[in-house]
């Protein structure tokens, strides 16, 4: 038996009755749509809570010292003094994985220039932080590891400070303003970075030498942070476990110990926001597959229907010399043709939903050719699964019986 | 040009028994015969007395009991399931009384089925055979009606090309004119007499009228399983004639010559 003769002989026959085959293909067709749109959906969402993340700066490893206890009282992790210099100078010595290295002290404070101020904070880093956040300047200079040194009193201000301090637009370059009443020149303005992930504005910053900021503002000798970069995205994980080792050695912690410092790759940021929308995405996922299971279902009742009001036809394609095997594999080819028209169609239709969401409701979408496959895989295992009981009833007829039924 | 003396069928103490509950039922008791290429016989009988059973058994539809069946040179008792299909497949031809055609599918297509089981044929030989055998019925002009847009005698005419469309060593017909009435019956024995006296078909056709069976040139009778009596007609009646004698009033002569 040829297999083309029997996938002619399941055309012409799901062609006999179209509306039938059209109403059976229905829940295939829905549930298709709805695990394209679905995933979509979850995948679009995810992606764009992915680009934003990334757009922090996408090899960015953050260190931070870790909230422990110290002599019954617990400590919030800026008054933490693990991270210092000493860990500066260790990570500098090996940098193999590493790229560019900056510590981080964060102080909050009114800013004045004459008759305009602003509440923000000022950021004490070195020049290599612009790398690492892969944040350029609009205009003038970055400071130098000379200033870094001496201390100096310069600064860069983010867009949001400078709007509040120079509403006007005016020049604000060489400019003297005073934070906590210290005296700082204006070297140069950041360029827009926009809100990050957690809505808050990148832009209300400044800028200035971390030693600026430790002596002269916070009269600390601590860091609050380091930020790393690896030399590209694909190496975070190794600088990551490079830093670990670093600073380990660097704190003297024994064996067994642990860490007093916590490492973060972007990675993992990434992960851990990713995880809510996956679960989303998941859940949908599971939905959709119920109803594709429903629809899988429908075939089967409907295979089975078909099967018992075909049994005259059956009966005499066994008399004109149909084997066993040929009703079945007719039978069985008619459900994976209607599973996997259905699928076609359902895969049209789900990707002109998830077009409609994203024009009509502004959402990210994203239609992965992995749920695309997925769903003909589905579509063709549906097919078989459920087609198989009600085709091996029909090849299991006698076929005088079979002729003989009313 | 028919080898008259060649055995296509040889049956020896044929037994088909039925248990239904603890009783058996003996279908076929001790039946034996033998047909030749080109015979055309009619198998007769009361109701009952196991036409349909012998019928069913020639056609490789169901097995014996006991006894031996011989189809053209093969020993059909020791065949399995799937050998049945092929011998049905190539060496057979079935007409129904309620014709079996295909709903919503053309005659044309109708008539290609049992090509479409044997993968010797290509789609151009399959158009080709069934074309040839559309021509047989003389219903070339009707190629692509459906069924329901046939008449009764059409759609009969229809499945018995779909019988001849393989070639078959018989063509087995059971009360294939019983849904008929009498002039269509004496238009389709009219074909069958054709098929059998110019193309030299072999023909086993179960009836229970005498006037069907008097176009026949051998009649088996069967009581209660058993053959009654096996003659061979002397006074054979051509359907031709007949239906020309039938009364021109009664007749819608829509037949095909
Ligand atoms: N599947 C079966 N199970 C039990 N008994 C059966 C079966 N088929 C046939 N019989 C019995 O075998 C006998 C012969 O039946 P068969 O159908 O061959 O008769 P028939 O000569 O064709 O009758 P009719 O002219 O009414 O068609 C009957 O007694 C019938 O009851
Ligand atoms: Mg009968």
């Amino acid at each position: 038996m040829k297999m083309a003769n029997l996938l002619r002989i399941a055309w012409r026959a799901i062609n006999r009755n179209r509306m039938r085959t059209f109403l059976t293909m229905l829940g295939i067709i829905i549930g298709v749509a709805a695990v394209i749109a679905m995933t979509a959906i979850g995948q679009g969402s995810k992606q764009s809570i992915q680009k934003q993340i990334s757009g922090m700066g996408s090899n960015m490893i953050t260190i931070r010292p870790n909230s422990n206890v110290t002599g019954g009282v617990r400590m919030d992790n800026t008054s933490v003094q693990s991270l210092t210099e000493q860990d500066i100078t260790a990570l500098q010595k090996q940098p193999e994985y590493i790229d560019a290295i900056s510590p981080s002290v964060t102080s909050r404070g009114q800013v004045i220039n004459g008759p305009y101020n602003w509440a923000t904070s000022m950021q004490g880093v070195f020049p290599e932080y612009l790398a690492i956040r892969g944040w350029p300047l609009l205009d003038g200079v970055s400071f130098t590891s000379q200033d870094i040194k001496s201390a100096a009193k310069v600064c860069l201000l983010g867009q949001t400070v400078l709007n509040n301090l120079f509403p006007n637009g005016e020049d604000a370059l060489g400019k003297i303003i005073r934070f906590k009443n210290i005296p700082f020149k204006i070297i140069g303005v950041l360029s827009k970075k926009g809100e990050n992930t957690f809505g808050q504005d990148q832009d209300d910053v400044i800028l200035a030498p971390v030693n600026t900021v430790q002596k002269r503002v916070l009269a600390t000798t601590y860091y609050q942070n380091i930020f790393v970069s690896a030399i590209d995205e694909n190496a975070t994980d190794k600088a990551a476990a490079e830093i670990q080792q670093v600073l380990r050695t660097s704190h003297r912690l024994a064996k067994g110990t642990d860490n007093d410092f916590t490492v973060r790759t972007q990675a993992e940021l990434i992960n851990t926001f990713s995880a809510t929308s996956q679960i989303l995405t998941i859940l949908l996922t599971v939905i959709a597959g119920i109803s594709l299971l429903v629809g899988g279902i429908g075939i089967m009742n409907i295979m089975y229907v078909s099967v018992t009001e075909r049994t005259k036809e059956i009966g005499l394609r066994m008399s004109i010399g149909a084997r066993g095997i040929d009703i079945l594999l007719q039978f069985l080819i008619e459900a994976i043709l209607i599973s996997i028209t259905g699928g076609v169609l359902g895969a049209g239709l789900g990707i002109v939903a998830t077009r409609l969401v994203t024009f009509f409701i502004h959402w990210p979408t994203l239609v992965t050719e992995y749920s695309v496959i997925i769903s003909f895989l589905v579509c063709f295992i549906t097919g078989v699964f459920f087609g198989y009981y009600p085709a091996l009833k029909a090849s299991r007829l006698d076929p005088i019986e079979a002729l003989h039924y009313e | 040009m028919i080898d008259m003396s060649s055995v296509i069928v040889d049956i020896k103490n044929l037994q088909r028994e039925f248990k239904v509950g603890n009783e058996v039922v003996r279908a076929l008791d001790d039946v034996s015969f033998s047909i030749n290429a080109g015979e055309f016989i009619t198998i007769m009988g009361s109701s009952g007395s196991g036409k349909t059973t012998l019928l069913n058994i020639l056609g490789c539809l169901d097995k014996p009991t006991g006894g031996e069946y011989l189809l053209d040179g093969t020993q059909v008792s020791k065949l399995s399931k799937t050998e049945l299909a092929r011998l049905r497949n190539q060496k057979l031809g079935f007409v129904f009384q309620s014709y079996n055609l295909l709903a919503r599918t053309s005659a044309i297509e109708n008539i290609e089925l049992p090509l479409l089981y044997n993968a010797r044929f290509s789609a151009r030989e399959r158009r080709e055979k069934a074309m040839a055998a559309l021509a047989a019925v003389k219903l070339t002009d009707r190629m692509n009606h459906l069924p329901n847009q046939l008449s009764g005698g059409q759609q009969q005419r229809v499945a018995i090309a779909r019988a001849l469309v393989n070639d078959p060593v018989m063509i087995l017909a059971d009360e294939a004119t019983g849904n008929l009435d009498s002039r269509t019956s004496y238009e389709i024995m009219m074909l069958i007499q054709e098929l059998n006296n110019d193309q030299g078909k072999t023909i086993v056709f179960v009836t229970h009228e005498p006037d069907i069976a008097a176009f026949s040139k051998r009649t088996i009778t069967l009581r209660d399983g058993r053959i009654l009596k096996d003659h061979i007609n002397r006074d054979v009646q051509n359907a031709k004639d007949v239906l020309k004698n039938l009364s021109p009033i009664t007749a819608p002569s829509n037949i095909a010559t």
